[in-house]
């Protein structure tokens, strides 16, 4: 950025995971922001988040200003990220003031200013030296008044004000029917303007942000989907990822030496993304357990999202064929995650994905299956989440194993995870089970797999209690 | 015993008990002039004795202004008697002035 000629915007960073890099860097230094949208979209959540941020991590004291919550609603917004309200306030670095007002005690007799305010307002600023300012939801002032011309331009007068006494503030309002906000502050905030969003789809809640205007700056214009839990609010920005990945040539096994035989280079690439297809009942969990073995002989650490069965299902299920990855999970080396994709929407699973990334760092991840995400989104919702999650894998250098589900149709894989991914995914294992001669045979066929030869023979196998074994001999 | 004859042209002004009033000003602000001169001649004219009434400026207590929830400006407010009652403005409406003050005219 210091080498930027340009006269650049100063930023002032946000404190939302995530906003900063959709924004360049944060929200315009000095300058009112306007957050809008509808009732519950997480407004006040986000200009707490912004003002405790901003004391705790780059040592802006606040002013809050609120014109609906209570105090002690305030109390507990600022209590549930986890942060000391009365401790921020005894330290001086936040201040606080409700401004209440009683309609029915008011009556109109004339011209009138909002100069209270703006006494109050500069009060608060200069007892802690404020850097940021929240006010909360301003439009309040307008309901039950009636001289609105006149409310307008002190609306007006006070966003110049702001801009004087150079705050970065947070003004939030509630959507209205045809503009941004009730009174059509957007009018008046020029600098930047947020929309929250939160919607149903399908019985799941998502929540989104998208950044209306931000003048004299480049920004992201997507929908950015984010998402509210105990750290407070976290925007995944889709588009920052690039395809700038480095390849590895390091090779590893799929757990199984028979398979790892069918490519020429006796294995599949370290940081590769290996997709598994197949019907119901084709074996994938096990190979995909193979997989997780092949990990744990490695010594390095496996994240399994199981979306079909438990923990515990799972371990006893593979013991009976000899994969004991107890000893893995002993050994907390192999860590499984099973939820029900149902549970919560895309975009807070992709944050429990990139959540467990964090904390555990795997070399390895396995989904069993992503095709049972098609249930909670539309597909092209599941597509745009998977292809992220790829790109983060690919990015950390992870190896990704996905299973999905596939069924008999006029298109094999008619399924939109495996036209998602099947096109991301470097190796392509396509598994059957098929009738020849009076009995079930089990295949494996390799149907791409990206920077090597592989066998182009469908190889039967069977499943003994020490797991998968390969009864045709593989030809180089 | 002559004004006492005007007031009856115009309508005897009745209040209950003592108007108790303090006016939020912001400096000498044209609104704020307005303000004191309208609450000034209705007082002195026609509530002789029986108000109290204190002019504070908000500039010079800024904390005063958010303890008693001053945010428009000027703003009257009636302490007593009860229900209180906050007149925002420059107090030019006198029907509204009157109404809010609870004094009635015969």
């Amino acid at each position: 950025m210091a080498k930027n000629k340009k006269e650049a915007l100063l930023k002032t960073p946000t404190g939302i995971n995530g906003l900063d890099e959709i924004t360049n860097g944060g929200f315009p230094k000095g300058r009112p922001v306007l957050i809008c949208g509808s009732a519950g979209c997480g407004k006040t959540l986000f200009a707490t988040q912004f003002l405790v941020k901003g004391i705790t991590e780059y040592n802006e004291p606040g002013v809050f200003m609120s014109f609906e919550e209570s105090a002690s609603d305030l109390t507990q917004n600022f209590n549930s990220l986890g942060f000391d309200f009365e401790k921020l306030k005894a330290d001086k670095k936040l201040y606080v003031d409700h401004v209440r007002i009683e309609r029915s005690e008011i009556e109109e007799t004339g011209e009138y200013d909002l100069e209270g305010l703006f006494i109050r307002l500069n009060y608060a600023i200069d007892t802690v030296g404020a850097k940021r300012v929240v006010l909360d939801t301003l439009e309040s002032l307008f309901s039950g008044m009636e001289n609105m011309a006149l409310l307008r331009s002190e609306i007006r007068r006070l966003f110049t004000w702001l801009k004087e006494k150079g705050v970065t503030a947070i003004i939030t309002g509630e959507r209205g029917e045809s503009s941004l906000t009730r009174q059509g502050l957007e009018e008046y905030v020029s600098d930047c303007v947020i929309l929250l969003d939160f919607r149903v789809i399908e019985q799941i809640a998502t929540r989104r942000l998208r950044i209306v205007k931000y003048r004299g700056s480049t920004h992201g214009t997507n929908e950015y989907p984010f998402i509210i839990d105990e750290d407070g609010i976290s925007v995944l920005p889709v588009t920052s990822l690039k395809l700038d990945y480095k390849s590895s040539t390091e090779i590893i096994s799929t757990g199984l030496a028979a398979l790892d035989n069918a490519f020429s280079t006796g294995g599949i690439y370290c940081g590769s993304s290996t997709l598994l297809t197949g019907q119901a009942g084709t074996s994938k969990t096990i190979l995909a357990a193979h997989f997780a073995m092949s990990s744990y002989k490695r010594k390095e650490s496996t994240l399994y999202f199981s979306f079909e069965e438990s923990p515990d299902q799972l371990l006893r299920n593979m013991a009976t064929i000899g994969i004991d990855l107890k000893q893995a999970i002993k050994s907390k080396l192999l860590h499984i995650q099973a939820s029900r994709p149902s549970l919560q929407g895309l975009e807070m699973h992709l944050l429990v994905f990139n959540k467990l990334l964090e904390e555990l760092k795997p070399r390895t991840v396995i989904i069993d299956p992503i095709s049972s995400l098609i249930t909670i989104g539309n597909n092209n919702e599941v597509r745009a989440m998977l292809v992220r999650l790829m790109d983060t894998l690919k990015m950390k250098q992870i190896n990704a194993l996905f299973t999905s589900l596939t069924h008999d149709g006029p298109s094999e894989y008619n399924n939109p995870t495996v036209d998602a991914v099947s096109s991301l995914a470097d190796t392509w294992i396509d598994l059957k089970n098929e009738e020849r001669n009076n009995e079930r045979v089990r295949s494996l066929l390799i149907v791409k797999s990206r920077g090597m030869g592989h066998s182009n023979n469908q190889q039967d196998f069977t499943i003994t209690d020490k797991g998968i074994n390969f009864t045709t001999s593989n030809k180089k | 015993m002559k004004e006492k004859e005007k007031e009856k042209a115009k309508g005897k002004l009745i209040i209950e008990g003592k108007l108790i009033l303090k006016l939020y000003v912001s400096g000498m602000s044209q609104k704020s002039m307005k303000a004191i001169e309208n609450i000034k001649l209705l007082c002195d004219e026609h509530l002789k004795g029986s108000f109290e009434l204190e002019i504070i400026d908000i500039y010079k207590n800024p904390k005063l202004a958010s303890e008693k929830h001053i945010v428009f400006s000027p703003s009257l407010l009636k302490i007593l008697p009860l229900p209180k009652k906050t007149l925002v403005g420059t107090l030019s409406d006198t029907k509204k002035v009157l109404k809010g003050l609870g004094i009635t005219i015969e």
